[in-house]
């Protein structure tokens, strides 16, 4: 059974004038990671918030695990791409938010805060606020908080954006190596290519206006996989290259 | 360090050469028309030794207290109830702008009239001054809940009481912290005003006792006093604001 099925997904905002998402279907398979590639506008955070149900559809249908969702579900966490951070938090509070809704035992949330605040590499900030954090610090705030519930399903909207290319390319092989090791479904909104060939299993291209599915490419590469070595993989540059040109051919048109 | 003692440095020589000039201005002027800090200062010592200044100033603080625990229990569950219901906000707020816009001193006499001369017609006025800006700060302060944030919650499967605790009291806190400090400046105006009107009590009437007898030195002990009392109020909400609003310590320049 599909870990996420997506059936003839509309949306539109205000009232019918802008349609963001038009007729989307697609399905991923349990533990697979299925990045989405698309340009600014296209519907990207839009099909994100209708997967785990934070906003309504107009139409079509939503699958979690075979059943219809209807309202956001414990087990699939979200990176938001404006990060979430509450400001009256610290870094450990943030973190431990949706641990501490579960009424986890304080000693556990202890122990898996340290954990991914390590894992994210913002150890010595535990009592920082969110203002006294850079932009790039508070979305690997945002990374852990979801990553520290430990999610059947992950949905990240360009989580790695505002990341030097060092903290990203280092993230990035975190998160591959906790996907292997933790058996999890991904959707992955990204704008880099790289990126999306290096996480994906498959990557989705996006058209906007309305934004529909112009492809959906396998990326054949398997795991676990090297960052350089992916970037210089044949297969890699082809697809990147198609990519491009596919990206482009669209602006191009525009 | 360095900048910290330069700025008390600076204040305390300001400080200095005012009063001393005010001193030796003040002596030259005839007393009934003004006075100076001495006689302030001497005038002071005579009304606390008399118990009189405590005396005024417990039956202002009486009523101040009442009207401000009054404004608090009343303006902040209230401004809740407004931000949350579309219905009641409807229904309630042409008369709370239309009450709000009016100039409060242009009540007073109708609720003198209704409540006499006594506490608690006065714990009505200076609640009239106090209320509001607790209740529309609060209000607002509500409505402003951020959507992300909302969003964030609820994508975490947050409770309706989680959510109070996680998002919404802590969001509007500072709005209410600053309508707090608004009501505590109105509040101080109000009770001053009410107790010229009413006339049988506290240190607005002191001031208008020792303004008809032309007292003038004794009639700037109560001015004065109320300075303290303003400048203490406004300190402490600040020092409250600072501990239960440790993210709004932001970095700023000097004060
Ligand atoms: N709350 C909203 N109200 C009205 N229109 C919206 C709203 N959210 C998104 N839109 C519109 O829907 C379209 C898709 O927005 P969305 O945020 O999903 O794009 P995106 O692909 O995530 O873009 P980006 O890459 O810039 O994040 C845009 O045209 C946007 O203007
Ligand atoms: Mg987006």
């Amino acid at each position: 059974m599909a870990k996420i099925a997506v059936r003839h997904l509309t949306k539109s905002y205000n009232g019918g004038r802008v349609v963001a998402l038009q007729d989307i279907s697609f399905e991923v398979q349990p533990y697979e990671s299925l990045c989405i590639l698309g340009p600014s506008g296209c519907g990207k955070t839009t099909l994100l918030r209708l997967v785990d149900c934070l906003i309504s559809r107009d139409q079509g249908e939503v699958l979690l695990d075979g059943e219809p969702v209807t309202t956001p579900r414990p087990d699939v966490a979200v990176v938001f791409q404006h990060f979430g951070l509450f400001p009256w938090k610290n870094l450990e509070e943030n973190i431990s938010y949706g641990l501490a809704l579960r009424g986890e035992a304080r000693q556990e949330i202890a122990q898996r805060v340290e954990r991914y605040i390590e894992l994210v590499g913002l150890r010595g900030f535990e009592k920082s606020y969110p203002y006294q954090l850079s932009g790039g610090m508070q979305q690997r705030a945002g990374l852990a908080r979801a990553l520290a519930v430990n999610p059947s399903l992950l949905l990240m909207d360009e989580p790695f954006g505002s990341l030097d290319a060092q903290t990203r390319e280092t993230l990035q092989e975190e998160l591959s190596k906790i996907l292997q090791q933790e058996r999890k479904t991904m959707l992955f909104v990204t704008h880099s290519i790289d990126e999306a060939i290096y996480l994906g299993d498959r990557i989705l291209l996006m058209t906007p206006r309305p934004g529909r599915i112009r492809e959906i490419l396998g990326v054949k590469i398997p795991r676990p996989r090297d960052i350089s070595r992916v970037r210089s993989d044949p297969q890699s540059i082809q697809l990147r290259n198609y990519i491009w040109a596919q990206l482009k051919q669209h602006a191009d048109n525009s | 360090m360095r900048t910290s003692t330069y700025s008390w440095g600076i204040r305390f020589l300001s400080l200095l050469v005012v009063l001393t000039a005010w001193e030796i201005y003040g002596r030259s002027v005839n007393p009934i028309l003004f006075t100076y800090p001495t006689a302030i200062a001497a005038a002071f010592v005579e009304l606390v030794s008399k118990g009189e200044l405590q005396r005024f100033l417990m039956q202002s603080l009486e009523v101040f207290v009442y009207s401000f625990a009054l404004a608090v229990v009343i303006g902040i569950p209230l401004g809740i109830l407004l931000a949350r219901s579309q219905t009641l906000s409807l229904a309630l707020e042409p008369y709370l702008h239309a009450v709000y816009s009016t100039p409060t001193v242009a009540f007073i006499p109708l609720i003198v009239l209704w409540f006499g001369f006594r506490v608690p017609a006065k714990v009505v006025i200076v609640f009239l001054f106090m209320v509001f800006p607790i209740l529309l700060n609060t209000q607002q302060g509500v409505k402003n809940l951020s959507q992300d944030l909302l969003e964030v919650a609820r994508s975490f499967c947050s409770s309706e009481r989680r959510l109070w605790l996680d998002l919404i009291i802590p969001s509007s806190l500072p709005f209410i912290l600053a309508g707090v400090n608004l009501a505590i400046g109105r509040g101080l105006v109000g009770m001053v005003v009410a107790e010229f009107f009413t006339s049988v009590a506290g240190l607005g009437y002191m001031i208008v006792q020792y303004a008809n007898s032309f007292e003038t030195a004794k009639l700037f002990v109560p001015i004065v006093v109320l300075m303290a009392l303003g400048v203490t109020l406004i300190g402490l909400i600040k020092v409250i604001e600072r501990k239960v609003t440790p993210w709004q310590n932001r970095e700023q320049g000097e004060i």
